[in-house]
């Protein structure tokens, strides 16, 4: 169906449609207030856009020099060219340690590789742990915001979804009763998950360390309770040395939120005692990627998701009329860029 | 100075009152102004709609009616933009890139090159602008509201200078309006939303009359109000600027 099929039937609902774009232009305006007040911001962002572009000229170098101190810390290093060999990569290492219980952070990558579904046909339970996440996971829907995934939803939606699946009481959309439910039902699932696996936001290549950002703290919560943890990260996910993670992380939250930094920024840098840490880098049309000019700077992106919340069109249409894993303006940019007969076939808007 | 005076096509055939008032305005300013008899689309909804090498033809008329002119100046910023940016698939040629360098949007040609912004008129009404996206993102007339730094607009400029006019303040100063050219087309619902959330905030803001430098724009505007029985006017900002009520 063509995204003006879906726009067309996301605006049947107009007081929705109303609702859903004033929602994230508040989100809009509160990047705006909140980047404003930072002295140099363009120049922050040109940064970090040229820290990127060093990076993807000199990928094969830092992703060679990150495996190689990421082994140094004693941390399982795996490639894999292709959605299938992601999957097929972190079910053995579930196999290993005879996991049926995984717990998941947010991550778009393994969304784009669709290893939810994989794994759940092997047996295994996978819960995200992100609330949005969550929230979609059970209306058993993709994320339609990339940093707000259930943004599509209203509170009443959210309300009947957790009475059916979580038994909650109706609470008339009461959004603290609401939270504190998903809370106990997520705490249960952490305390008897084998495995945890977690997205990547930055890759040090000079520490071999991951920064996974969060604010719901279910990264770290994850991680610790396992007994291993996975990481997936795209190859793109690389940042030469520890210092620039602080352009980043200053661009990151402010971008995504207005929020000054995430709650959580957590340094994952060698496994805990006892336990297990794999990182699986992943390329899955990304080198292709890089190897068209017209694409190429798509890959600087680091899914702050600003784009889908200034998007008069984005806001209006609901992240669900893209039809792709990443919705929006770089959505469409990025995605048909890894199945071109899909872009021809598609008018769309950007 | 010789300034070739460019009347896109949909205001041409629909809105003649704006060629009209942009021809005045110049003259009124001294300008020595021609208006090329054979004129026609810059190519710009070709260009748009992935076409661009069949519309190769239609441009190189364009360079062919206005090479001879010192500048060439045209009410819309969007077809403005499109001979600007998009002129760059025809051979580069030193007439190629003379007009392309000196083709200028109304308001930026008067601003910048005229170096005037009060130009005498009064219009005593509540005025709303909307600012086009082509005029202020790719034209670059104004500062966007999600990029940090100083503010400026050429059409608040000229509008703060109008007798009489009172510049009402938006809650979104700068959003689209849905209109995209053929995206109007393949995007009815997206578009036609758009457009009655725009004129929605112009309402709100108690505007009476809605302005702008790009009257594609304005023409889906337009047809919004028209169609829902609105109580706004909607005109150009030449037809404002050469208005003396």
């Amino acid at each position: 169906m063509s995204h003006a099929t879906k726009a067309t039937a996301f605006n049947k609902d107009e007081a929705k449609v109303n609702w859903h774009d004033k929602a994230l232009w508040y989100v809009r305006e509160k990047r705006d207030k909140s980047a404003h007040k930072v002295q140099g911001w363009e120049h922050l962002r040109q940064l970090g856009s040229s820290i990127k572009a060093n990076v993807l000229s000199n990928l094969d170098d830092y992703l060679i020099q990150f495996e190689a101190n990421a082994k140094k810390n004693g941390i399982h290093v795996h490639w894999a060219s292709n959605a299938e060999e992601h999957n097929t990569i972190v079910n053995a290492i579930l196999e290993k340690h005879n996991a049926k219980k995984v717990v998941k952070s947010k991550s778009m990558l393994t969304e784009e590789c669709h290893l939810n579904p994989f794994l759940e046909a092997k047996g295994i339970e996978v819960i995200d742990t992100d609330l949005g996440e969550r929230i979609v996971q059970l209306a058993e829907e993709p994320p339609s915001h990339i940093v707000l995934p259930a943004i599509h939803k209203t509170k009443e939606e959210v309300d009947v979804l957790f009475q059916k699946h979580l038994g909650t009481k109706p609470s008339q959309r009461n959004p603290e009763y609401l939270v504190s439910e998903a809370r106990k039902h997520l705490r249960d699932k952490f305390i008897k998950a084998d495995v945890a696996i977690t997205g990547v936001n930055f890759a040090v290549a000079d520490t071999g360390g991951v920064i996974v950002c969060t604010n719901e703290g279910n990264a770290d919560m994850g991680v610790h309770l396992a007994k291993a943890h996975i990481a997936c990260m795209g190859i793109e996910k690389i940042i030469p040395q520890e210092k620039h993670l602080g352009v980043f992380l200053r661009l990151l939250a402010r971008s995504a939120t207005g929020q000054p930094i995430t709650t959580y920024s957590s340094h994952f840098n060698k496994p805990e005692n006892g336990k297990e840490m794999h990182i699986v880098i992943v390329d899955n049309g990304r080198t292709e990627q890089l190897s068209r000019p017209d694409f190429r700077a798509s890959l600087h992106c680091i899914r702050c998701g600003a784009c889908m919340n200034t998007c008069p069109i984005y806001r209006r249409s609901g992240g669900h009329s893209y039809d792709y894993t990443i919705p929006g303006p770089i959505g469409s940019i990025f995605s048909p860029g890894k199945d071109l007969k899909k872009l021809a076939k598609n008018h769309l808007a950007m | 100075m010789k300034v070739g005076l460019f009347i896109p096509c949909y205001i041409n055939q629909l809105y003649p009152q704006v060629a009209i008032a942009s021809l005045e305005l110049l003259e009124k300013l001294g300008v020595d102004v021609y208006y090329p008899q054979g004129q026609t689309c810059c190519g710009q909804p070709l260009g748009n709609s992935g076409y661009e090498d069949d519309s190769k033809g239609i441009c190189q008329l364009f360079v062919e009616h206005f090479k001879t002119f010192d500048y060439i100046v045209g009410p819309s910023g969007s077809c403005i933009y499109h001979v600007k940016h998009h002129f760059d698939i025809l051979e580069q040629t030193p007439e190629v890139q003379k007009v392309r360098n000196n083709a200028y949007e109304l308001c930026e040609f008067i601003v910048k090159i005229l170096g005037k912004t009060d130009l005498g008129a009064s219009f005593p009404y509540k005025v709303g602008l909307h600012k086009s996206c082509h005029g202020l993102r790719g034209l670059k007339l104004g500062s966007c509201s999600e990029v940090q730094g100083e503010h400026y607009s050429t059409e608040e400029d000229l509008l703060n200078k109008v007798s009489g006019l009172q510049l009402m303040s938006l809650n979104r100063k700068d959003e689209c309006c849905g209109f995209g050219g053929t995206f109007a087309v393949f995007e009815e619902a997206i578009s036609s939303k758009m457009g009655k959330d725009r004129v929605q905030d112009h309402l709100d803001s108690e505007v009476e009359v809605l302005t702008g430098a790009d009257h594609s724009c304005l023409m889906h505007l337009e047809g919004i109000v028209n169609r829902n029985k609105q109580p706004l006017k909607v005109m150009h900002i030449a037809e404002i600027l050469n208005s003396t009520l």
